[in-house]
Formats: structure tokens, C-alpha cells, sequence
């Protein structure tokens, strides 16, 4: 493990971050979420050097780090797939998309063992009225049944809505 | 003679993420693609949605006659479409008609949603000519006092869910004598079953950056913030954008429209806590630290972000406000029933044929708009239940659908109109189910800051499970009555303090679904179920024993 050489670069990219937030009101949540924009998660390492820099405790950093959701501490897959599992996609069978990535022996929060895909679940896309409604690699995806959750949680979201791959 | 033979024709494909979700960018890459190729001549614009979200993407062309729609449309369908006549309105199996007069559009009173789905959003030509910013322009010839008095006096109650009036929080925020104050927007939307605020970003985000201006106009704020919840990357990218803009234009910044005011706003974006959708907790979330509520008083309008006297106002209710100002509190105030004025903007989310948005005035009823407009389930089967106000809300049995949509009567019925969502269930749904989810939500989603909400949440879970699996069932009953009891009592925010509502109301109206399909007759239903009386529109006000949050 090069534990040095990855934390030198988890802190300049850190100390770059805030710096670019220094005008900014209260910036923490907009450094933490340019700082997880650029390396993908919020790293362990950045909890002192965000400390030190906005002049704030490590517990406080680490504190809000932890409170947010959308703050991962390891990275995620190399796709990110997002199962909305809020009232309105459940009135449609959000139920079954779950069931389906389990039986595609797929953990709810966690990254597949190839690295390859992380499914989350999310309370509420704001795509009630096409549900149920899956988010992948930030892009919102609407009326999916099993086969499309399929294509997205293979990587192959390009699939246009009748099955052909689209330009 | 063809469109396609002379001066392009043009056509709106929607940009608002819901037909997004379900093809748009496909059919605008189509239509563009055969306009490439020389084929045909066509402008494509890209609009906002007219809420008619069951018929994305639906596609309009510019017509003589006005604009008719097609939908839904997929790429696959666009070259037969131009091929058929697209660009002159000609028949089609996908043809809906001159979209304005669509019934379901027509009988609507657009007034907070007049522009979305007609403009390009980012257009301030389009906004300007569609009656954009006279509402500031009529606000900064008015003193402040008179922008509140004129919002006063409309009526017009905050549309985040807890319905307080916004001028008399306003009048706070304008009384207090502190140099700098501040104007936030809750963006946070995390209710189930809402997109309101979301679809008004992305369809029409001038229109909020007015209402904010116009706010920190009447109150003497300088800055403002716009609080996004991250799961909203268009309505982010669409409100930065068009900030941008309205700088460039002096609608932003020093000076505005040549007046003295000064105002700059910023977008600031959550990062999944439902709970951050609170005003106090939201606040702590802007100030860069854990989404934890603060006890009130003090109220935010006194002591709001960073201390400083604060407007925290839902998108709704701010993108209402330039409307009032141009329109006049008086025909804002003739609409609605009771001490509900004006228009809300209901979504209609869940199993139901015809999902959407549908902006009335307060009084129509729940009915009405899940079997008249709505068109009942999509699934085809018999409706259940409808869940209104979002994950803290009631389920309604069928047998309640004749209430009107209006704050009391809701409240008089053991509900809550809330942001104005309604999530439509068919009868396959398991209210016991739902009732858990309840709590598991509330589990998930509690600050922590207090214990019935923290652990009774939990435990509830726990409670619910027995009882379904038959253990000590009527004990458990008792417990978990006692439990959603201190859940109400005890806490410190609408989270603990509502989620007792959809579970109780779950247990209410459909105690079969917890007694494994025995119908167990000596069971008390948990809250005494107190007879819906029909609600008159008339009857007096009353405060009713439901929590409503917030105080100003
Ligand atoms: C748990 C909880 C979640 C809330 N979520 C939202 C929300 O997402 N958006 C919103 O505008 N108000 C939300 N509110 C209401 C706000 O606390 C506050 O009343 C509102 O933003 C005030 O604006 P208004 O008066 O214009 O409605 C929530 C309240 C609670 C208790
Ligand atoms: S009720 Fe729940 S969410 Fe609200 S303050 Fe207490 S712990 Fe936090
Ligand atoms: S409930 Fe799934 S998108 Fe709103």
C-alpha cells in the first residue's frame, strides 16, 4: 500500500478544494461534496486536513461526513445504481427491482465483489408519476421493470427503451 | 405546401428529467438528427413539462392553429411522425390535439405553473414575453411594508407542508433591524410523491429567482441561499445556469432592474437527509454542519441561518409570490375555499393511469383528482388507498375521497394536505406493510436528536412485525398505540411527531391487514376511529389535536 503517496495527494487535492470554497459561507458540504467529486469518496485521510483547514474538530468533520448520506468513505463501483424505494415507486413495485439485484446477488449499499456495481437504495427521485424510478451513474431512469434494471446494473444503460442500443 | 419546405418549423421536446427518464433526450437526438440530414427543417426547443407526465415524452409543434402534442413518442416513432406530417400538425395514432385544449390542461387554473412547459425555461426572451418579471418590477415600486402587506393579504400560505402564512413570517423577517439577513429557499423536497418544486425549477427557474429577489426586496435581505437536495442533478444544473443569466441581465447582483436593491443568490446542495428538508435542520446543513433540527424558538425568522433573521420559504410558495405581486393579492385571495386561497399545485404519483400535475384552486376533491384526472390505477385494478402529504401523511380509504383538498378539512380528518402529493395505491398494497415502512423511513431518516423519535421509531418497526406475525397480538397493539402516543408527544420535529399519522390511519382504516386477514371485531382500532363526518367547506376553522410543524 502506498499510503504516503495516496495520502499526499488526498491533501492537496483537500487543501485545493477548500481553497477554492475559502469565500464561501459555512462550505464545508460544498468542499465535501467537490472533494468526493474528484476522488470518488471521502477518503479517511481528508478528515484532518479538512479539520485543520476550516478550522473546525476532527470529530466535527467526521460527524458530518457520517450524517449525510450521499458521503460514501470507500469508492463506489464503477456504476452507480440507485433503486427508489419511496411510497410512490412502491405503489408500483419497487419491491421487485430490490428482489431482482438480490437475486443477482447484489447487496442493497454495498459494491459488487468485481468492483463493478454499487446499489443503493434512495427514498424519492421526484419521478413519482413514472415510477418506479432508478437512478444510474446520475442519470434518472423511469417506468423500469426487471430487464432494464438488468441493463443498468450491467453497465449497458445505452439500450434505448424497446431493447435496441441506440446511437 | 409543408412546413418542411420553407422557414423551419418548430418543435418542443421536453428537458424536465421526468420525460428524460422515459426517452426525451432520445426523440430530441431523432428530430435533430433528421434535421441534420437535411430532410426536414425543425427547431428544436427544448421546454419544460407540461405535467402531463404519462404522456412523455409528448412532443409539440408549432401550428398555425397553436401547438399540438404527440405522445408518447419514442425515438423509434420520430421518423414515421415527420414522415406522417409532424411538422404540420398532421394526423397520427400518437396526435393528442391543440395542447391547450387538452381537457386535462384546460380545466386546470394555471397560476404558480403558467409558464412551465410552454417557455424555454432558460429563455429570458420567453420569460420576459410570457409576463416575466412584472411582479418584481411592481414589488420595487412598492415600500417593503407593502410587498408584505400585498402578500399578507393574498392569502397565500406556505406550501412546504406546514401551511403558515407568508407574509406574517415575512413581517417578522422585515421587523427585525439587523444589517444582514437572509432569504433561503427549501429546495429540499424530499417528500415522496412531490416534484413539484422540482419541475418548477427545471420548467421555469427565473420565475424563483423573481420570487427571491422580490422577497429580499420586502424584507432587507441581501443574500439568499437555495438549498437543492442532491437528488436533483437538472433542477441544480438548470437553477445555476439561469442564475448565471439573470446576472448577466442585472436581475441578480447590484442594482436590480435599476433599482437600489441589491441581492445574489446561491445554490447550495443537500446530500441525502430527508430531514434537512426542516427548516432549522436545513439551516444547519447551510451552515456546513450535521442536519440536526434546532429547538424553536428561537424561530428562524429571528434567528435563522447564521443567527441572522432568515425567510426559509418552499419553492412553491416563492415562485407564487411574482404572481401575486403582478396579479394583486385580491385575485390571488378569490380563489380557493375557507382559509386555503389561491391555487396548489397537486402531483398526482404512484399507480395511477394519468400522473401528473394538476394546479386548482383549494377545494376540489381528493376524488376528483385521482379518478377524474388521475384516471384511477394503471394497473387497471380497483384503487385502495391513497397516501396524502408525503411519507408523514395519512392513507385515505376510498370511502374519504369526497374531502376537499383543503388544509383544515384535512386536519379535521386526521390528515394533512402537506405539499400537496397524493400517491395512489391499488388494491394489492399491504397496509401493514406500509404502516412499517413508516416507521423503518423514520428509523432511517431521524436527525437522532431525540429518543421517541430515534428509538420509538425502531422500536415500532419491531411492534408492527409482531403483531403481523401474531405474537401477543393485542398487547402489542397497546404498545404500539402508546408508542406512536410518545412518538407525538415527545418529539421534537414533525418527523417523530407525524410519522404516527400514516401509521395510525394505515391501522384505522384498514386493521385487516395487520390481523393476517382476520377480521378480529374486539380489537380497538389504535387512535379511537372517529367518524369522518363530511367536511363543509364552511365549517369553521378548528384547531385540531393533528401536529402540524412548524411556527413561522
Ligand atoms: C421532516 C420534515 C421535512 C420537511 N421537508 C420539507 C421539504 O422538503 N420542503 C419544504 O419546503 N419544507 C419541508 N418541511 C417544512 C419546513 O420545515 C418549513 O416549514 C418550510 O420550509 C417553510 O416554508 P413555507 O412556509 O413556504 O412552506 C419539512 C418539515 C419537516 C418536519
Ligand atoms: S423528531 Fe426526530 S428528526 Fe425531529 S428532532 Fe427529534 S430526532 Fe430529530
Ligand atoms: S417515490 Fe420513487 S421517485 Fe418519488
Amino acid at each position: 500500500m502506498t499510503i504516503s503517496g495516496s495520502d499526499m495527494s488526498v491533501e492537496s487535492v483537500v487543501r485545493r478544494v477548500v481553497a477554492d470554497h475559502r469565500d464561501q459561507r459555512g462550505a464545508l458540504l460544498p468542499v465535501l461534496h467537490a472533494v468526493q467529486a474528484e476522488l470518488g469518496h471521502v477518503p479517511q485521510e481528508a478528515i484532518p486536513v479538512l479539520a485543520d483547514e476550516l478550522n473546525l474538530s476532527r470529530a466535527d468533520v467526521h460527524g458530518v461526513v457520517t450524517f449525510y448520506h450521499d458521503f460514501r468513505r470507500e469508492p463506489a463501483g464503477r456504476t452507480t445504481v440507485r433503486i427508489c424505494r419511496a411510497e410512490a415507486c412502491q405503489a408500483l413495485g419497487a419491491d421487485r427491482l430490490v428482489s431482482y439485484a438480490r437475486e443477482s446477488g447484489l447487496t442493497l449499499g454495498e459494491t459488487s465483489a468485481d468492483g463493478s456495481v454499487t446499489v443503493e437504495q434512495v427514498f424519492c427521485l421526484g419521478n413519482c408519476a413514472l415510477g418506479p424510478a432508478v437512478e444510474a451513474n446520475g442519470r434518472l431512469y423511469g417506468r423500469v421493470g426487471p430487464a432494464r434494471l438488468g441493463s443498468l446494473l450491467n453497465g449497458t444503460p445505452n439500450e434505448t427503451l424497446d431493447g435496441t442500443v441506440s446511437a | 405546401m409543408n412546413n418542411s419546405s420553407h422557414t423551419a418549423a418548430t418543435v418542443y421536446v421536453p428537458r424536465d428529467s421526468a420525460a428524460r427518464s422515459v426517452g426525451a433526450d432520445e426523440v430530441a437526438g431523432a428530430l435533430q438528427r433528421a434535421a441534420t440530414r437535411g430532410d426536414f427543417a425543425i427547431d428544436v426547443v427544448r421546454n419544460g413539462s407540461r405535467g402531463m407526465l404519462w404522456l412523455e415524452p409528448m412532443v409539440e409543434v408549432v401550428t398555425p392553429q397553436g401547438r399540438v402534442g404527440y405522445g408518447p413518442v419514442t425515438a423509434e416513432d420520430v421518423d414515421g411522425l415527420l414522415a406522417a406530417g409532424l411538422l404540420d400538425g398532421a394526423d397520427h395514432p400518437l396526435r393528442l390535439g391543440l395542447v391547450d385544449e387538452l381537457p386535462w390542461l384546460a380545466r386546470q387554473t394555471r397560476v404558480t405553473f403558467a409558464r412551465v412547459g410552454v417557455t424555454d425555461p432558460l429563455s429570458t426572451r420567453d420569460y420576459v414575453e410570457h409576463g416575466g418579471l412584472a411582479g418584481l418590477r411592481a414589488a420595487l415600486d412598492m415600500t417593503p411594508a407593502d410587498v408584505v402587506a400585498e402578500v399578507t393579504e393574498s392569502g397565500l400560505r406556505g406550501r412546504g407542508g406546514a401551511g403558515f402564512p407568508a407574509g406574517i413570517k415575512w413581517n417578522t423577517v422585515l421587523g427585525c433591524a439587523d444589517e444582514l439577513k437572509f432569504v433561503c429557499c427549501n429546495a429540499d423536497e424530499g417528500d415522496s410523491g412531490t416534484f413539484a418544486d422540482r419541475m418548477v425549477m427545471e420548467g421555469d427557474p427565473f420565475l424563483l429567482i423573481e420570487g427571491m429577489t422580490i422577497a429580499s426586496h420586502a424584507v432587507g435581505a441581501s443574500e439568499g441561499y437555495l438549498y437543492i437536495r442532491s437528488e436533483y442533478p437538472d433542477a441544480i444544473a438548470t437553477m445555476r445556469e439561469a442564475i448565471e443569466i439573470a446576472r448577466e441581465h442585472g436581475w441578480l447582483g447590484k442594482g436590480i432592474l435599476g433599482s437600489a436593491l441589491d441581492f445574489d443568490l446561491h445554490v447550495r446542495v443537500g446530500a441525502g437527509a430527508y430531514i434537512c428538508g426542516e427548516e432549522t435542520s436545513m439551516l444547519e446543513s447551510l451552515e456546513g454542519k450535521r442536519g440536526t433540527v434546532r429547538a424553536k424558538p428561537p424561530i428562524p425568522a429571528i434567528e435563522g441561518l447564521f443567527g441572522k433573521p432568515t425567510v426559509v420559504n418552499n419553492v412553491l410558495t416563492l415562485t407564487t409570490v411574482p404572481v401575486v405581486l403582478a396579479k394583486g393579492a385580491k385575485a390571488y385571495q378569490d380563489l380557493g375555499v375557507g382559509r386555503s386561497r389561491g391555487t396548489q399545485v397537486f402531483q398526482l404519483g404512484g399507480n395511477i393511469a394519468r400522473g401528473g400535475i394538476v394546479e386548482t384552486a383549494f377545494g376540489i376533491t381528493l376524488r376528483e383528482l385521482v379518478e377524474d384526472y388521475g384516471g384511477g390505477t394503471r394497473t387497471g385494478r380497483p384503487l385502495r388507498t391513497a397516501q396524502v402529504g408525503g411519507p408523514l401523511g395519512a392513507y385515505l380509504p376510498t370511502s374519504m375521497f369526497d374531502l376537499p383538498m383543503d388544509y383544515e378539512a384535512f386536519a379535521e380528518a386526521g390528515a394533512m394536505l402537506g405539499h400537496g402529493g397524493i400517491v395512489v395505491f391499488d388494491d394489492s398494497v399491504d397496509m401493514a406493510a406500509q404502516a412499517r415502512f413508516a416507521m423503518e423511513f423514520c428509523a432511517e431518516e431521524s436527525c437522532g436528536k431525540c429518543t421517541p423519535c430515534r428509538v420509538g421509531s425502531v422500536r415500532g418497526v419491531e411492534v408492527i412485525d409482531k403483531i403481523v406475525a401474531g405474537t401477543h397480538r393485542d398487547e402489542n397493539l397497546a404498545l404500539l398505540e402508546d408508542l406512536c402516543d410518545l412518538m407525538t408527544d415527545g418529539s421534537l420535529c414533525a418527523m417523530g411527531g407525524l410519522t404516527p399519522m400514516p401509521v395510525r390511519s394505515a391501522l384505522t382504516h384498514f386493521p385487516d391487514d395487520f390481523l393476517g386477514g382476520r377480521r378480529l371485531l374486539d380489537i380497538q382500532p389504535v387512535q379511537a376511529s372517529r367518524p369522518i363526518q363530511p367536511v363543509q367547506v364552511s365549517q369553521p376553522v378548528q384547531a385540531s389535536g393533528v401536529r402540524t410543524e412548524g411556527t413561522a
